[in-house]
C-alpha cells in the first residue's frame, strides 16, 4: 500500500491507503475530521465537499492518492483563527441556514468557494452555484439567504410576523 | 413586536454552531475499539427462490471474520408492525413474516441474503460480492390491480391473496353516502396517482452495536426517530434482550422524514452480530443501499368522487384506494393509508358525508411506509384536486368553491363525518391572508405578461388541514394501535439552577435543544442558556415516543411544561417555607420569587440550591431535590390548517414548468420559535414541490428498481427552487394542548403537491387546453409536454 502525506486543516497526516480509499475517507477516518460527510456514492450531494489546494472538490470523487501532498481544508479549518466562527458561519446561525446539519458543511465549503469567486453573488448565482449540494431540510431558502448576508446583502426577515 | 426571549421569540438555534463547525456527533462519526464491519449481499432480483447460498469463498477472504445468513436468525422474531387494522368483514390484517435475513424467499429487489462482518468495510463489501448466490426467479408482482386479481402469486405464499386488509371508513355511513351520490345534481370523478417517493435524508442510515461481555449489556447507536421504541421493538419483539440490559442511542441524526422510525433488520443484524462476536459491529448504508432498504412512501392510486349542489355546496366524498404495502409491514405501514389517511380526506370542509376505502395490496417492492406528512399528503391531494376539477366543471373561482365549504369559524368545535373532531380553527383567515401575501388579484396581469413571453402561467390553491401531533391513547388503542402515543419529560433543576430538560422526543433538524429551552425559560423566567435539553439515550431520558406525525411540539412539549409546572409548584412550596410565607402568596416571575404584600423574595438559584442542601426546612415534611416527571397523553389530536398558493410558468414548448412563487399561509397555533417554524415551512413545501414535479420511484417489469441513485431519483436542488413566502400569523391555539400549539413539521409537504398540480393545470387551461383536467406526479416536462400534444 502507498505512504501518502495530505495537510488536513494545516496538520500532515500520513498514511499507508489502500490505492482504492477515497479522500473522503481519509479524512473521516484517517485524519479524524468528521465533519466532512458521506451522503451519496455517486458524487451528487455535495455534503463531502472540501477545497484541495485551494479548490472546491467533492472528497467522495478524488482518491486519496490524487491528494498526496496537497492541502486539504474540511469544515473543521473553516473557523476563525481564534476559533470563533466565520462571518460565513454566523450567518447560517442568523438566517437558520441549517436544520439537521448533515449537507452543512458541504454547504459552507461550497459557499466559501463561491464568494472568493464572486463576492456579491445574485440570488440566482447562488442557487446555480449550489447545484452540487443537495440539502433535503431547508428547501435551500435560508441557505440562499445566509450566503447573501455573508457577502453583506440586504435580506428580508425570514417569515412574516 | 417579535419577542426577544421565551415562547415566540426567533431564538437562534444553540444546535448551529457544532454542525456549522464540524462538531456535530453523528451515528457514522463514532467509533468504537475493536470496531468490526458489516456488509449485507442484497438480493439483484425482486422475487424468487433462493437455491444456494455458497460462503465457503468469502469466508476465506482476507479479514472476514463471520458470514451470517438467514438460518443464523431463524430464531429471531419478524421485524414489527405497530398497528392492527381490521377489515371490513371484521378480519385482521394479514401480517407476513419480515425476516432480517432472507429465509429462502426474496420478496423484493435488495432484500438481505447474507450479512459479512470483516476487520474493514472494503473487506465485508469484497467478501459480500464474493458470496455465491443462485436464485430461481419468479415473475414479480408489481401492478396493484393484478395483484388482486384471480389467480395472482401471492407475494407470501402463506396467504391466498396479495390483500393486505379492505378497510371502510365510516363503514356504517357507507349507505348513507352512497345514497347521497345517488341523488346528487353533480358528481366530480377523478383518478389519480399518488406516487412512490423515498424520503432521503442526507443521512444515510448507520448502526453501530456494542455488546459487554461482563454485564450482558448491548449498546446500539442508530440513527433513529425513536430510540426507546427500537428498544421496545428489538429489544422485546426480535432479539429477546430484556429493556435493562439494551441501551439505545440516537445521537444527531441527519434529517429522517419518517424514513427512520423503523425498526430496520440492520439494527437487529449488527446487535446481534456484537453479541456473538463479541466485538463492535458497524454498518453505515450507502446511497444506493438506502434506495433499496429505506421504507419508501405514498405509492397511492386513487379513484375520488365528490358530490355537489347546484350552488357548489358539498354533499358527499367517497373514495376508493389501492395502497401498496411493498412486500412486508413496517411499522406503520398500514395506519398510514387508514386512520392518517382517511381523517385528512375531509379536508377544511362542511361536506356532511364521507367513505373511504382503502385496499392495502402487497406486492414485490420495497416496503412502503410514512413518509412526511404520513397519509395526510395522500388524503389532501385527491381532496384538493378533486376540487379544482369541480371548479372547472361548475365554471366558478376554485378559492371561492373551497371558501364557500369551508367550516365557519364559530361552529369550532366541529365533528366531521370521518370520527375526528376539529377543535379549532379559521379556514376564511389563512385563505385571506393567501389572496393577500400572494397578490392574486394581480393573477390574470401576470398570466398576460407571460403569454407575450410564450408561457403558460397558473395559479393553484390548496386549503387543507391536518389531524397530527400523535396522538390520543385510548383513541387509537381502539383503532389497532399496539402503543401509546403519550410524551415524556423530566426537568432536572441543578443545586445552581441551571436545568436538563431530558425528553423523549427527538430532534434530527427540528431544533429541540433550542425551542424546548424556550418553553422552560418562559415559565421560570430565566435566561434560555441556562436550560439544557437532553433526548436521543434511553440511558438518560426516562421513557419517549419518539418524533414523527408533528407531535414533538403538541405532544412532547406538553410533557415538559406539565414537568416544568410541577418543578415551579415544589419551588413555591419551599420557597413560601423559607421566606415564612404562605403558598398561596408566593410567586414566581422573572426567575425571582416574591411574596404578595411584602418585599421579600427569593431568586431562582438560591431556592434551587436550598432544595438540595436541606438545612433550613424539614426533609420529612418536603423532600429534598428538584426534579419532576411528567407524561402528556393527548385528550384529540391538533389540527393545523393553512392556505397554500402556487404559482407557475409552464413553457408549452418544451413541457418545462418553473415554480415562480409559493406561499403559504399557515394556523399551527401557538408559535414557539417563528425562525424555526418558517424553515419548517420551508423544507416541507421544497419536498411537496418535490414530489409533484420531479421526484418519482420507478421499477422495471422485472421489478428492478431504476431509479435508484441522486443520478435517477431527482430531489429538488436550489435552482429548482424559488423563494417561499411563508406566513403563520393566523393563529387559533389548539384547545386541548396547555402550549395551544398544533405542530408545524409536515404541514409544507401535505399542502404543496396539490398547490403545485392545481397551478400547472390552470396554465395549461389558460392557453386554451380546457380539455385538460388533469396530468398525474410528477408533472415532469416529458409528462407535461405530451399532455398538451394529446390532451
Amino acid at each position: 500500500m502507498p505512504e501518502i502525506t495530505i495537510s488536513v486543516n494545516g496538520h500532515a497526516v500520513s498514511s499507508h491507503v489502500e490505492p482504492r480509499t477515497l479522500l473522503s475517507k481519509f479524512v473521516r477516518e484517517i485524519a479524524s475530521q468528521t465533519g466532512t460527510h458521506i451522503g451519496c456514492d455517486t458524487s451528487q450531494c455535495g455534503a463531502c465537499a472540501v477545497h484541495v489546494d485551494g479548490l472546491l472538490v467533492k472528497s467522495c470523487a478524488m482518491l486519496a492518492v490524487e491528494a498526496d501532498g496537497a492541502e486539504v481544508t474540511t469544515v473543521e479549518g473553516m473557523s476563525n483563527a481564534d476559533g470563533s466562527m466565520s462571518v460565513l458561519q454566523e450567518a447560517f446561525v442568523e438566517h437558520h441556514g441549517l436544520q439537521c446539519g448533515f449537507c452543512t458543511p458541504g454547504m459552507i465549503m461550497s459557499a466559501a468557494s463561491l464568494l472568493k469567486e464572486i463576492p456579491r453573488p445574485s440570488e440566482a448565482e447562488i442557487r446555480e452555484h449550489l447545484e452540487g449540494n443537495l440539502c433535503r431540510c431547508t428547501g435551500y431558502h435560508n441557505i440562499v439567504r445566509a450566503i447573501m448576508a455573508a457577502s453583506g446583502q440586504q435580506v428580508a426577515p425570514i417569515a412574516a410576523e | 413586536m417579535p419577542k426577544d426571549h421565551g415562547v415566540g421569540a426567533s431564538s437562534k438555534r444553540r444546535e448551529d454552531p457544532r454542525f456549522l463547525t464540524g462538531k456535530g456527533r453523528y451515528t457514522d462519526d463514532i467509533n468504537l475499539p475493536g470496531q468490526a464491519y458489516a456488509a449485507f449481499r442484497r438480493s439483484e432480483v425482486a422475487a424468487g427462490t433462493i437455491t444456494r447460498i455458497d460462503t465457503s469463498r468469502a469466508a476465506s477472504m482476507p479479514g472476514v471474520i463471520r458470514i451470517f445468513t438467514g438460518e443464523d436468525f431463524k430464531e429471531a422474531g419478524s421485524l414489527p408492525c405497530a398497528w392492527e387494522v381490521t377489515s371490513r368483514d371484521g378480519s385482521k390484517q394479514l401480517e407476513p413474516r419480515h425476516p432480517i435475513l432472507a429465509e429462502g424467499i426474496i420478496r423484493h429487489i435488495g432484500e438481505a441474503i447474507a450479512g459479512v462482518v470483516a476487520e474493514t468495510e472494503a473487506q465485508a463489501l469484497d467478501a459480500a460480492e464474493a458470496i455465491e448466490v443462485e436464485i430461481e426467479p419468479v415473475e414479480a408482482v408489481l401492478d396493484m390491480e393484478k395483484a388482486l386479481s384471480d389467480g395472482a402469486r401471492p407475494v407470501h405464499d402463506s396467504f391466498d391473496s396479495n390483500l393486505c386488509f379492505d378497510w371502510g371508513f365510516i363503514e356504517d355511513n357507507k349507505a348513507a353516502v352512497d345514497a347521497a351520490f345517488e341523488s346528487a345534481h353533480h358528481v366530480t370523478t377523478l383518478e389519480l396517482v399518488n406516487n412512490r417517493c423515498v424520503a432521503n435524508p442526507m443521512e444515510p442510515r448507520c448502526a453501530l452495536a456494542d455488546y459487554n461481555k461482563g454485564t450482558d449489556e448491548y449498546t446500539l447507536y442508530s440513527t433513529t426517530q425513536n430510540p426507546h421504541v427500537i428498544r421496545l421493538m428489538m429489544g422485546a419483539f426480535v432479539l429477546s434482550i430484556p429493556e435493562n440490559k439494551l441501551r439505545v442511542v440516537a445521537p444527531d441524526v441527519g434529517g429522517a422524514f419518517g424514513s427512520k422510525i423503523y425498526h430496520y433488520g440492520e439494527e437487529a443484524f449488527v446487535t446481534r452480530a456484537a453479541g456473538t462476536l463479541g466485538r463492535p459491529v458497524k454498518w453505515t448504508s450507502t446511497r444506493s443501499e438506502a434506495f433499496l432498504t429505506d421504507a419508501q412512501g405514498r405509492d397511492h392510486v386513487t379513484k375520488i368522487e365528490l358530490a355537489l349542489d347546484p350552488d357548489g355546496t358539498f354533499l358527499a366524498i367517497r373514495t376508493d384506494t389501492l395502497a401498496n404495502m411493498g412486500a412486508y409491514l413496517r411499522l406503520f405501514s398500514t395506519v398510514t393509508p387508514t386512520y392518517l389517511h382517511g381523517p385528512a380526506a375531509g379536508g377544511p370542509y362542511r361536506t356532511p358525508l364521507a367513505y373511504i376505502r382503502v385496499r392495502a395490496v402487497f406486492t414485490n417492492t420495497i416496503p412502503v411506509d410514512a413518509y412526511r406528512g404520513a397519509g395526510r399528503p395522500e388524503g389532501t391531494y385527491q381532496l384538493e384536486r378533486v376540487i379544482d376539477k369541480a371548479a372547472y366543471e361548475l365554471g366558478v373561482n376554485p378559492a371561492e368553491l373551497r371558501r364557500k365549504n369551508f367550516i365557519r369559524p364559530e361552529e369550532f368545535p366541529y365533528q366531521t363525518p370521518l370520527a375526528v373532531e376539529y377543535d379549532s380553527g379559521n379556514y376564511h383567515a389563512t385563505l385571506d391572508k393567501l389572496m393577500e401575501i400572494s397578490d392574486y388579484a394581480g393573477i390574470e396581469a401576470r398570466r398576460t405578461e407571460a403569454e407575450a413571453r410564450g408561457k403558460l402561467r397558473g395559479f393553484g390553491f390548496a386549503t387543507w388541514v391536518e389531524c397530527s401531533g400523535l396522538a390520543p391513547s385510548q383513541l387509537i388503542g381502539q383503532l389497532g394501535a399496539r402503543a401509546g402515543l403519550y410524551e415524556s419529560a423530566t426537568v432536572r433543576v441543578n443545586p445552581t439552577g441551571g436545568i436538563i430538560v431530558f425528553t423523549g422526543s427527538h430532534s434530527h433538524g427540528q431544533g429541540h435543544e433550542t425551542t424546548f429551552a424556550q418553553i422552560v425559560a418562559d415559565q421560570i423566567g430565566i435566561d434560555e442558556t441556562l436550560i439544557e435539553v437532553a433526548h436521543g439515550d434511553t440511558d438518560k431520558i426516562p421513557f419517549g415516543m419518539g418524533t414523527y406525525g408533528s407531535r414533538s411540539g403538541a405532544v412532547g412539549g406538553a410533557a415538559i411544561l406539565q414537568a416544568t409546572k410541577k418543578v415551579i409548584a415544589k419551588a413555591t412550596r419551599l420557597a413560601a417555607y423559607l421566606m415564612e410565607a404562605s403558598e398561596a402568596d408566593v410567586s414566581l416571575s422573572d426567575g425571582v420569587f416574591t411574596v404578595a404584600g411584602t418585599n421579600k423574595s427569593m431568586d431562582w438559584t438560591a431556592v434551587a440550591l436550598a432544595a438540595y442542601v436541606p438545612h433550613n426546612y424539614p426533609a420529612k415534611e418536603m423532600e429534598p431535590g428538584l426534579e419532576e416527571s411528567a407524561f402528556f397523553d393527548p385528550e384529540n389530536f391538533v389540527y393545523p390548517a393553512g392556505a397554500y398558493g402556487c404559482e407557475v410558468e409552464v413553457d408549452p414548448e418544451t413541457g418545462v414548468t418553473e415554480v415562480v412563487g409559493f406561499w403559504a399561509a399557515d394556523d399551527f397555533g401557538v408559535v414557539i420559535n417563528p425562525m424555526i417554524v418558517a424553515g419548517q415551512q420551508h423544507g416541507g413545501v421544497a419536498q411537496g414541490i418535490g414530489q409533484a414535479l420531479r421526484e418519482h420511484t420507478v421499477y422495471d417489469g422485472s421489478g428492478q428498481l431504476l431509479s435508484g441513485s441522486f443520478m435517477d431519483y431527482s430531489i429538488p436542488r436550489a435552482a429548482d427552487l424559488p423563494s417561499f413566502v411563508v406566513d403563520h400569523s393566523c393563529q387559533t391555539p389548539c384547545e386541548h394542548n396547555p402550549l395551544g400549539v398544533k405542530g408545524c413539521g409536515e404541514a409544507g409537504a401535505i399542502g404543496s403537491p396539490p398547490a403545485v398540480v392545481n397551478a400547472v393545470v390552470d396554465a395549461l387551461r389558460s392557453g386554451g387546453h380546457d380539455q385538460i383536467t388533469h396530468i398525474d406526479m410528477p408533472l415532469t416536462p416529458q409528462r407535461v409536454w405530451q399532455t398538451l400534444q394529446t390532451g
